[in-house]
């Protein structure tokens, strides 16, 4: 039997990767285990490897095609004595990739009320107005189009470039370029003094860039994600975040802990938690947490220059988004402003990084429902800028916050009682939180889609506070 | 719970040698082939399960164990009903060898409403309270402390079984690992700590990660005795476990193994591995492979014919099929499923 060959997935948020180069040709016998072709993904060089023995019938995707969806059939391997010239095989290529995979040799997919959107898979940089109200950009400024990947890495290298004490400490940091390929090319340019691999040591190099920041050096802390930083937790909030008050404001601790937050794909309950509302209670820490690619590089400059400990959340799934960053020679955005991305007059939508992804789709929905929805970008955490959040609340009547982490003392929790406190006398109806279910999150596809936040649930939220 | 007089512990402390010759027990005709078909079914379950992430079916993070099944297997071989076991993320082989379903393992892979944690926990974190497998961790060193503390709960208990820890040299370099050394010996708890050395954690070589990279020492400021084991060598492995478990047993406290083995494929699927050279695993494949030493020592002894090996590749083929096909097919669990569970 001809089977086909699949545009495989090789880590838990590739969509698409790049087919560099076909390693067999047409007429080619293979085997099980033989490297048939490298692709390339926006981390790195992958094999293919063949799983049936045949030959190498076809090739339908050529050396050098772009942005190949997973699981896309890239050639056909016919069985053993067959005809090497037919045709595709008959496993028809699933639509969307791994979104599919469960579906794929006809397993039935449980009946759940899934949302039609996967939070998974937005478009990059699709529906992203240019922000509407940013301060920090003047007008006319000439824009570039980046990944928030890209915008990191600038301005880590930017910061490094001009003062020496800037330093990036972690696993993973140096040679190997970041497991998420955020530190790609420090090592090269600024060498192993300044970009240093460790050892899985979470708790003692977080102790370790603490020490060295009290010592005056500028750490820039990459944890590989933020779940292992629980395990440096202590080190965290009772040293670094504590140091200068009970030191009488002796001792600075100027030192950022970055890397990416809340859920990837399919990574289970110990590696997909949101940590905004556990650090945002702290006193003593900054919590960054950035949408887009320009806030990215923005907030994190500014974080980099902060005398303060500064918790720098990012989101993995947002790592290739594209959006345009302004080419301006240091730009910065400050630490304690939010954003109105999309300006309306009927409801107050409240969200942060990747929850602004379900914001904005629901917004653009509900316009569809004559429901003008303004949405706020929170950017930090902590300080929050419950002004912005007041003002526009003042304006709508109305507010629904979103985001992925857990509903109970959640960042929604909090903005809900700001409200109360602040804008009790302007609201419509009372405040709609949406969260992650108040679940550890499944492994199960059709449970994981279950236990995040949806469009659908905004939407609908939305709809309530405006009583339609 | 007294402390042993360190003069006792120097004497009573295991050989080092490494690759001594006498500590290769010589096994019997159904000890290599059994160890022959748990090795051939971890590697073959390993291979499928790499095609079926490849295929979407199974999602997130896959760590395969592929070339160093001999640690596990040789180590099973040593374990008693009610010792148990835990270890890390690379977990596949340590249920297969603890006799789980494969079915059981495949479809928690692709998150179906049969796998051993109902599809709730995936690839990484599986469990199962009947084989006393307690996972399964996702944070590198989690495990020993928690492994320490089943070795509590059996000294308490007086029961006489033994916890089998196992973690990697990656992460023998968590402070939460000394911790757990020194409340292991202080109170002589009955755990083999297996330290899988495979040469790297992620693409982090061990020299560049550990300044001391004698795993076996690792115990020695806490007056832990450790011994370095060829792990590709399935008698080797074999003759240590039993050694060290008989050790524990008597209560003499917990004992270091360092398993040095090998991995072949990368960390997990989406490591492009350019931290070693091609060659390097080429050759780690060609003279160590701990299948292939098997049976090349079944054919030359004349234990088992060419055919006889075959017929077992054919069965362990179909085992890893049906698996597959069930984890394929299996239904996503119950939506009513993500209530469940969160309290008891
Ligand atoms: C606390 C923590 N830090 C980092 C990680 C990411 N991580 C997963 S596996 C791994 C390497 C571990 O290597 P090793 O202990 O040698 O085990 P091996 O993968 O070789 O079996 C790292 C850094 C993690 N899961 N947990
Ligand atoms: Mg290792």
């Amino acid at each position: 039997m001809a089977t086909n060959v699949l545009m495989p997935a090789l880590s838990p948020t590739m969509e698409h990767g790049k087919l560099t180069k076909w390693l067999k040709k047409e007429g080619d016998k293979v085997k099980s285990g033989d490297i048939l072709a490298e692709i390339e993904t926006d981390k790195a060089t992958m094999e293919v490897e063949a799983v049936d023995e045949g030959t190498l019938a076809k090739i339908l995707v050529p050396d050098g095609a772009d942005n190949v969806a997973v699981n896309t059939p890239i050639a056909v391997i016919a069985g053993t004595g067959e005809d090497a010239t037919m045709e595709p095989g008959p496993s028809a290529p699933p639509a969307d990739g791994r979104k599919n995979a469960s579906t794929e040799g006809g397993s039935p997919q449980s009946d759940a009320k899934t949302a039609a959107d996967s939070p998974l898979a937005p478009e990059a940089a699709s529906g992203e107005p240019a922000q509407p109200s940013a301060p920090e950009i003047p007008a006319k400024t000439a824009m570039a189009t980046m990944t928030v990947r890209e915008a990191l890495r600038d301005a880590m290298a930017e910061e490094m470039r001009r003062d020496d004490s800037v330093f990036v400490i972690g696993e993973e940091v140096a040679e190997y370029q970041g497991a998420y390929k955020i530190t790609q090319g420090l090592l090269q340019e600024f060498g192993e003094r300044r970009v240093v691999d460790t050892p899985i040591t979470e708790h003692g190099f977080a102790g370790l860039g603490i020490g060295a920041a009290m010592g005056g050096l500028r750490p820039i802390v990459e944890f590989m994600t933020f779940n292992f930083a629980m395990q440096a937790m202590d080190q965290i909030v009772n040293s670094a975040a504590k140091t200068l008050y009970m030191s009488g404001g002796q001792m600075g601790c100027p030192i950022v802990f970055r890397g990416p937050n809340g859920a990837a794909a399919r990574v289970a309950a110990q590696h997909s938690q949101d940590y905004a509302a556990w650090y945002s209670h702290i006193p003593g820490l900054k919590v960054v947490a950035p949408y887009t690619a320009a806030d990215a590089k923005g907030l994190l400059k500014s974080a980099i220059r902060d005398p303060n400990p500064v918790i720098f959340l990012e989101n993995e799934i947002l790592y290739g988004h594209s959006f345009e960053v302004p080419q301006i020679d240091d730009f910065l955005v400050p630490i304690g402003k939010a954003r109105i991305a999309r300006e309306g007059r009927d409801v107050t939508i409240v969200s942060f990084s990747i929850g602004m992804v379900y914001a904005l789709k629901a917004a653009a929905e509900l316009e569809q429902a004559g429901i003008d929805a303004e949405v706020i970008d929170l950017r930090t955490i902590r300080p929050m800028d419950s002004a912005l959040i007041v003002e526009s609340v003042k304006k709508t009547g109305r507010c629904v916050t979103v985001e992925e982490g857990w509903p109970q003392s959640g960042v929604g929790a909090e903005i809900c009682a700001r409200l109360m406190e602040q804008a009790f006398d302007y609201l419509d109806a009372p405040v709609i939180r949406i969260a992650g279910k108040d679940v550890p999150m499944p492994y199960a596809a059709n449970l994981e889609k279950l236990a995040l936040p949806n469009v659908e649930e905004v939407v609908a939220a939305a709809k309530a506070v405006c009583y339609r | 719970m007294a402390a042993a007089s360190s003069s006792v512990r120097a004497e009573a402390a295991p050989r080092k040698a490494q690759n001594a010759p006498e500590a290769i027990a010589s096994f019997t005709t159904e000890e290599e082939l059994a160890a022959y078909r748990q090795m051939l079914l971890i590697r073959r379950f390993e291979e499928k399960a790499g095609q079926m992430y490849g295929m979407g079916l199974i999602g997130g993070f896959c760590h395969l164990y592929i070339g160093q099944e001999a640690v596990v297997v040789g180590m099973m071989m040593a374990a008693r009903e009610g010792d148990q076991t835990i270890t890390g993320y690379r977990d596949h082989g340590h249920m297969l060898a603890r006799g789980m379903d494969p079915k059981g393992v495949m479809a928690e892979l692709t998150g179906r409403r049969g796998g051993l944690s109902k599809g709730k926990g995936g690839s990484m974190h599986m469990f199962s309270k009947a084989s006393q497998f307690y996972g399964g961790h996702g944070i590198v060193g989690a495990q020993v402390p928690l492994g320490t503390g089943l070795a509590f709960a059996d000294r308490y208990r007086n029961n006489g079984n033994v916890s089998f820890t196992y973690f990697g040299d990656g992460a023998a370099n968590q402070g939460q690992v000394y911790e757990s050394f020194n409340m292991a010996e202080l109170w002589k708890l009955p755990v083999v700590y297996v330290i899988e050395n495979n040469r790297y954690a992620m693409g982090t070589s061990v020299t560049r990660s550990s300044a001391l990279t004698d795993f076996s020492k690792r115990g020695q400021s806490f007056n832990i005795p450790g011994e370095q084991i060829d792990g590709m060598d399935v008698r080797a492995v074999k003759a240590a476990a039993l050694h060290a478990a008989e050790w524990c047993r008597a209560g003499n406290g917990p004992i270091i193994l360092e398993m040095q083995t090998y991995r072949y494929r990368g960390h997990s699927m989406s490591d492009p591995a350019k931290y070693r050279s091609k060659e390097e695993v080429q050759k780690m494949r060609e003279e160590h492979d701990p299948i292939e030493q098997v049976r090349a020592r079944l054919l030359a002894g004349k234990q088992a014919s060419e055919e006889d090996l075959k017929a077992i590749d054919a069965e362990i083929r179909a085992i890893v099929a049906q698996a597959a096909d069930f984890a394929s097919h299996d239904l996503e669990p119950d939506p009513a499923e993500l209530w469940t569970d969160v309290y008891k």
